[in-house]
């Protein structure tokens, strides 16, 4: 199952990478292997087994509804590639 | 180029589904133990780990959102889901941190209900397709600064507080009945004690999916979702807007676009917001950290058991129980803070001599009437008034055993309101008391008499006004005070005397 071109220019966008047109060549490659590797998966009769998302087993985690101290400003702050004063700065978010 | 017959005078009729998105009232964030009292703080000051999307957070439910939700399910007479899970959905923008909202998609919490809009006599039922949590975004802030760069700044305290969706079917046939849908959501929300229900803080807010169609048949034109709508009026006025512009554009014979349109309130009209360049990609799939969740039907009876009485329920049992009109019992019950003020003065011990149908009807009166005035004038919130109900409770009586006229007593709440003083005190400095004797009563006609000739000879050619004119007299000398049916009967009697 080979991904086309345009396929992971989409997939580029979506994750909000630049590539190059050789590493277009390079992904159409890579990720064509991987879903391949998926298609194998296909093999195994799943009709009466329910769709999971989940390994552990685990339902119902929850928590009941506390407050509890948050991280001080500077710290949200300190991986903020641009700041400023108590804002993360980013490019202009087009609304209308 | 031939103008196709079929355009002209076709009856068509607006389809309308809303999806309104609910900030729930918990005290901490919908995956997160931080505060979601986002407003009152300082920028960046209610952020985590989980808040940013660090790596090796661990993002956990809030129970109370769950059950808020059910019982937001409940009262829109859903189906609860006996399996839910959280989906995550890719969202590109820099309002959320994490790069992906974490929502709900193809396993919302509650489903398939419904309710009934009364509009103009006409009740319609409305079908509710769901009710799931997602969690709100981050505000941004859009910056021009002195060097003319523009730029957002971003303040993550709002992102991540619970935030639930209602979305109906396409069953709304008008902007009124939108707007009265949205009300009763508003009513429901409010009686629940699961949000503010603020609009223009955005606790409550409207998104719109409209589209016309010729009567009677089920294939509509394009739709159009409308969005920025911050006010039940807003609603209203955005999509008869919109229903009048798409009527107007298929009559002229061209196509409605599929897109995305914003109301702007200061010009009354929508506006193109974007044109879908490429649909979403969302790609959403179920979240991996959050484990799902097996409802068991016992959490649900729990939930129903403690529900609160809703507006509906309480206007009717008002009508039931204090014999009130249907149209005062809608007044009361229009927020539950005003119903529980009505039945706590109802309580209260200065009422319980009172015949409770007689107590009822009065204090209706007086809550609807002149302390409604005084609220709205005031823009006070009823839980923040100083009159308590045993206080409310005194007035009335006072009113009902003739110790003060209407129009003292309009004065004893209005002081009240403002100061706290009870009722008693009031009338006694402010010497309110009515004068129901007739003697003292008989001299203060004989002043009004003497001052108004003309008004005497005028009721003696048999001119009715006249003598209200004169009663109207002695209660201006009187500040009001004069008991109003005696003062009628002794002014005929020296008119009759004087003869």
């Amino acid at each position: 199952m080979a991904l086309s071109r345009e396929e992971v220019e989409h997939i580029a966008r979506l994750a909000r990478l630049g590539i190059t047109e050789a590493d277009k060549d390079k992904f159409c490659d890579q990720l064509s292997n991987i879903l391949e590797q998926f298609q194998t998966l296909e093999e195994v009769d799943t009709n009466n087994v329910l769709p999971t998302a989940q390994v552990t087993d685990r339902q119902n985690s929850m928590r009941e509804d506390n407050i509890l101290p948050s991280l001080p400003q500077d710290a949200v702050l300190s991986n903020a590639p641009w700041r400023e004063q108590e804002y993360f700065r980013v490019r202009a978010v087009l609304e209308e | 180029m031939v103008v196709s017959q079929t355009t002209k005078n076709i009856d068509y009729e607006t389809v309308i589904g809303l999806e309104v998105h609910v900030q729930l009232s918990t005290k901490s964030k919908m995956y997160c133990s931080c505060s979601a009292a986002y407003s009152s703080a300082p920028p960046n000051t209610h952020v985590c780990p989980v808040c940013l999307g660090l790596p090796g957070s661990l993002p956990v439910i809030n129970k109370q959102a769950v059950e808020y939700t059910m019982m937001m399910g409940l009262a829109l007479n859903c189906n609860i889901a006996e399996h839910s899970h959280f989906d995550r959905k890719s969202y590109p923008y820099p309002d959320l941190m994490k790069g992906f909202q974490i929502s709900q998609y193809d396993a919302p919490l509650a489903y398939g209900g419904w309710i009934d809009i009364e509009t103009e006599q006409v009740v319609n039922r409305i079908r509710i397709t769901r009710v799931h949590l997602e969690e709100d975004v981050s505000k941004l802030l859009h910056q021009t600064n002195s060097l003319g760069e523009i730029y957002s700044l971003v303040d993550v305290n709002r992102s991540g507080v619970p935030l639930m969706e209602v979305v109906s079917e396409p069953d709304i046939r008008s902007p009124e009945e939108a707007r009265h849908y949205l009300m009763t959501l508003h009513s429901i929300v409010r009686y629940l004690g699961i949000s503010t229900g603020n609009m223009e803080e955005g606790s409550f807010r409207c998104d719109a999916n409209i589209s016309i169609r010729e009567r009677g048949t089920t294939r509509s034109n394009n739709k159009v979702e409308v969005k920025n709508m911050n006010s039940f009026k807003a609603v209203y006025q955005a999509l008869s807007f919109e229903a009048q512009r798409q009527r107007e554009l298929v009559q002229k014979g061209e196509h409605i676009s599929m897109e995305t349109r914003g109301w702007v309130d200061n010009k009354e009209i929508t506006v193109s917001q974007r044109s879908k360049e490429y649909a979403h990609d969302y790609r959403y799939f179920p979240e991996p950290d959050l484990p799902p969740l097996v409802i068991e039907r016992n959490w649900v009876t729990e939930i129903q058991k403690n529900m609160p009485e809703l507006a509906q329920q309480k206007r009717d049992r008002f009508v039931e129980q204090y014999g009130l009109s249907l149209y005062d019992a809608s007044l009361l019950t229009e927020s539950r803070a005003l119903a529980d003020y009505f039945e706590t003065c109802l309580k209260s011990p200065a009422l319980q001599n009172l015949p409770k149908q007689k107590a009822a009807k009065e204090l209706s009166n007086w809550l609807l009437g002149e302390f409604n005035r005084l609220l709205n004038l005031s823009n006070i919130d009823i839980t923040r008034t100083k009159i308590t109900p045993q206080m409310m409770g005194e007035l009335i009586v006072f009113a009902n055993d003739n110790i003060i006229n209407i129009s003292s007593g309009k004065v004893v709440l209005e002081v009240m309101f403002q100061t706290g003083k009870i009722a008693k005190d009031i009338i006694a400095e402010m010497n309110l008391a009515r004068i129901g004797d007739t003697s003292a009563i008989d001299e203060i006609v004989k002043q009004a008499i003497q001052a108004n000739p003309d008004a005497v000879a005028d009721y003696k050619r048999g001119k009715e006004q006249a003598l209200k004119f004169l009663v109207g007299q002695v209660m201006r000398i009187s500040k009001g005070r004069a008991d109003a049916k005696i003062t009628a009967e002794i002014i005929k009697q020296n008119l009759i005397e004087g003869e």
